[in-house]
């Protein structure tokens, strides 16, 4: 248990420490806001509301890197939307965000292990998170196509959401977002054979 | 009790944690140099898997046999589905961190051998997916017009082996057997306008094939019903919408489903209704002009299994394929399809066999099910070869989209990393890695291709796509690329 504990916190201590060390410009989320060509590359216009979502926040996560801890939401507290991420271990990590902030941007500025392979753009699912109840029906609708990529995630329940295509609002305040423990438990219930 | 911790052996090179180090490894190494004590680990494929694997582990080489990474991310995944590909970038940054090492165009399995990486490496990782193709099994399935769909969607995505596969696009109705995603990314490639794909990084010949191409009507063809096809709600919406096509099934086919709707899970249950809809609900009158005006069809064709190819008579190309009819016994997921004895013969000239992908054996130290055609393992840990993990595919099957796959691979690096800690993987010996494995490959007149020579071929397409409006223009030839990586 202790070895698998340990290596459930290095995991995770690789992870925050590859997430909160970063080098902006080889990342390529800095590129992205950098580069409005990459627009030519999409080609649906929900997507381009997407592009426009990522530039916004990225403004915000990476000015954040490069200034002191906390000196973000110490201006107006009415801004201020307390969240908590439960991880894959059943760790809860609280975190001080702000309203507008984007729940998959929020999780990588903090080190949680939340993936987000399309960038938010309604393509994978690999942002899946479990929404506390007393939240879930505050959150606005999900899209067609969100509900069309959450059919492809495993584990699915009543609460799921992706966490890409979660805004904070006031109402949130005290979310509590579950990352879903697809990896062991995958195989072990039953697993029938995904398509691609 | 010394716990390990990975993390801090790749986030600071300082002399003081080099002291730090050595205290915790005075145990297991002896007398061995500090540098050569770290654990040595590589990956085979480059792909999602390997990305996936590569992200959790410490230091780690990843070997590649073309001069490009990213498998099937670039060679498999739709030119129309750019989103899907946003998972490059991730990957990139795993690959430019002064912990991972990229080395394209090296062979395992003929340029260097597993045993060879073993001697190298403490942990060696395959994760070369699955090139192979299911075949269907039935005579005439050699003739001109058939291709399998692993070759097709290499064609169309510039996979520098399928470069000459010059499919026959002439004939007015194309098969497809097999229902799943690929089969769905076929039909639409086939299918959807050229103003539409000429905007996306689908490669120039195949452009210019399909906008000579005179395939007017696409059959999509399952073994069973409605309710057991593979493929999932985002493409058969695709399919659905796709401009200038109207859609063509057949109402029989959908006996008994509606009532069966409420007992699905919710995933099924949308993709069935979707389907229900447009195969039976009279259209509106604006969807009824759009279909009129149509110049394309595509439809799916349930309960049929392909018996024969049938070709022209006294010619070796395909006039048509033989189609058995079949029943469904059970219910759900495991309803089976049973001969009835009744065929039927549908005239085409192209047809697509998208039945599966499936994982070749590498080299023959390591153990394969030929049955299952994969890597026998447990948690990634490959049966009987220590030192051997697997991920992706390869570890499970080829099915499953990137999400799938980064579960998987995730899995297996847990599993490298628990053995490290526990002593299950022997970490005493120290290990030469990418040292003597570089030095083999110069000896046998190998050169690597570094990630920076990639971004040099990354660029070059990137900016030959500027200039035609896509996002980039593919190299085609392993030979182009490395000119390109290497000039």
């Amino acid at each position: 248990m202790a070895a698998s504990a340990a290596v459930r916190s290095s995991m995770g201590l690789t992870l925050r420490l590859s997430r909160v060390i970063p080098d902006c410009s080889t990342c390529p989320l800095f590129r992205l806001k950098c580069n409005a060509k990459n627009v030519a590359n999409l080609q649906r216009r929900g997507s381009f509301d997407s592009l426009r979502t990522i530039n916004r926040h990225l403004q915000t996560s990476i000015g954040l890197y490069h200034s002191e801890e906390g000196s973000s939401n110490a201006e107006h507290p009415e801004d201020v939307v307390n969240v908590v991420y439960i991880d894959r271990s059943g760790q809860r990590i609280p975190v001080k965000a702000k309203v507008g902030d984007n729940v998959l941007y929020l999780a990588h500025k903090h080190g949680i292990e939340l993936e987000g392979a399309c960038e938010a753009s309604l393509a994978c699912s690999t942002c899946h998170v479990y929404v506390s109840a007393a939240h879930f029906d505050k959150l606005r609708e999900p899209e067609e196509r969100e509900d069309d990529m959450l059919d492809m995630a495993p584990m699915l329940q009543e609460n799921s959401r992706l966490g890409c295509q979660i805004i904070l609002t006031p109402e949130l305040d005290g979310i509590e977002l579950t990352l879903p423990k697809v990896t062991r438990n995958f195989y072990v219930d039953g697993h029938v054979p995904k398509p691609h | 009790v010394l716990i390990y911790t990975p993390a801090l052996l790749f986030c600071c090179n300082s002399n003081e944690l080099d002291v730090n180090l050595s205290r915790v490894f005075a145990g297991g190494c002896g007398k061995a140099s500090l540098s050569s004590c770290s654990p040595k680990v590589c990956i085979v494929g480059s792909g999602p898997a390997g990305f996936y694997t590569a992200q959790h582990l410490i230091k780690v080489d990843i070997y590649e046999r073309l001069p490009v990474p990213f498998g099937l991310v670039r060679f498999g995944v739709a030119p129309d589905h750019p989103e899907v590909k946003n998972v490059i970038n991730t990957f990139t940054q795993t690959a430019k961190h002064s912990r991972c090492s990229f080395y394209g165009n090296v062979n395992v399995g003929k340029n260097v051998s597993i045993t060879e990486l073993q001697q190298a490496y403490h942990a060696v990782v395959l994760s070369y997916g699955a090139e192979g193709n299911r075949s269907m099994g039935v005579p005439g399935e050699d003739l001109a017009g058939v291709y399998s769909a692993k070759d097709f969607v290499g064609w169309y995505n510039g996979l520098p082996s399928c470069r000459e596969l010059s499919p026959d696009l002439s004939c007015e109705t194309a098969v497809i057997l097999g229902q799943g995603n690929v089969a769905l990314d076929v039909a639409r490639i086939l299918l959807s306008p050229i103003d539409i794909l000429k905007k996306t990084d689908i490669t120039q010949p195949t452009l210019e094939a399909l906008a000579e191409s005179q395939v007017r009507r696409v059959l999509i063809v399952g073994r069973r019903g409605p309710i057991q096809i593979a493929c999932t709600i985002k493409e058969l919406r695709e399919m659905v919408n796709l401009p200038d096509t109207r859609p063509d099934m057949v109402a029989a086919d959908f006996d008994g489903v509606k009532e069966a709707l409420k007992d699905l899970p919710r995933p099924r249950k949308r993709l069935t209704e979707l389907m229900l809809k447009t195969a039976l609900e009279v259209p509106g009158e604006k969807e009824q002009e759009r279909r009129s005006k149509a110049s394309r069809t595509w439809g799916f064709r349930f309960f049929r299994s392909p018996v024969e190819v049938l070709a022209e008579p006294g010619h070796s190309r395909i006039a048509g394929i033989r189609l058995a009819i079949n029943k469904l016994e059970g219910s759900g997921d495991g309803a089976q399809a049973v001969l009835t004895g009744e065929v039927e013969d549908v005239p085409c000239g192209l047809v697509v066999s998208s039945i599966g992908y499936k994982s070749l054996p590498i080299d023959p130290s390591v153990p394969f099910d030929s049955r299952k055609a994969i890597v026998p393992n447990t948690m990634g840990r490959v049966k009987q070869a220590a030192g051997l993990y697997c991920s992706g595919w390869l570890k499970t099957g080829p099915t499953g989209v990137i999400a799938t796959t980064m579960n998987n691979s995730f899995d297996t690096a847990r599993s490298i990393l628990e053995d490290m800690d526990s002593g299950t993987l022997d970490m005493s010996a120290a290990k030469p890695g990418s040292q003597s494995i570089s030095a083999l490959l110069e000896k046998r007149g190998v050169k690597p291709v570094t990630f920076s020579d990639w971004e040099k071929i990354d660029n070059v397409e990137m900016k030959r796509g500027e200039s035609r409006g896509k996002p980039r223009e593919k190299l085609l030839t392993v030979e182009e690329m490395l000119h390109v990586a290497w000039t």
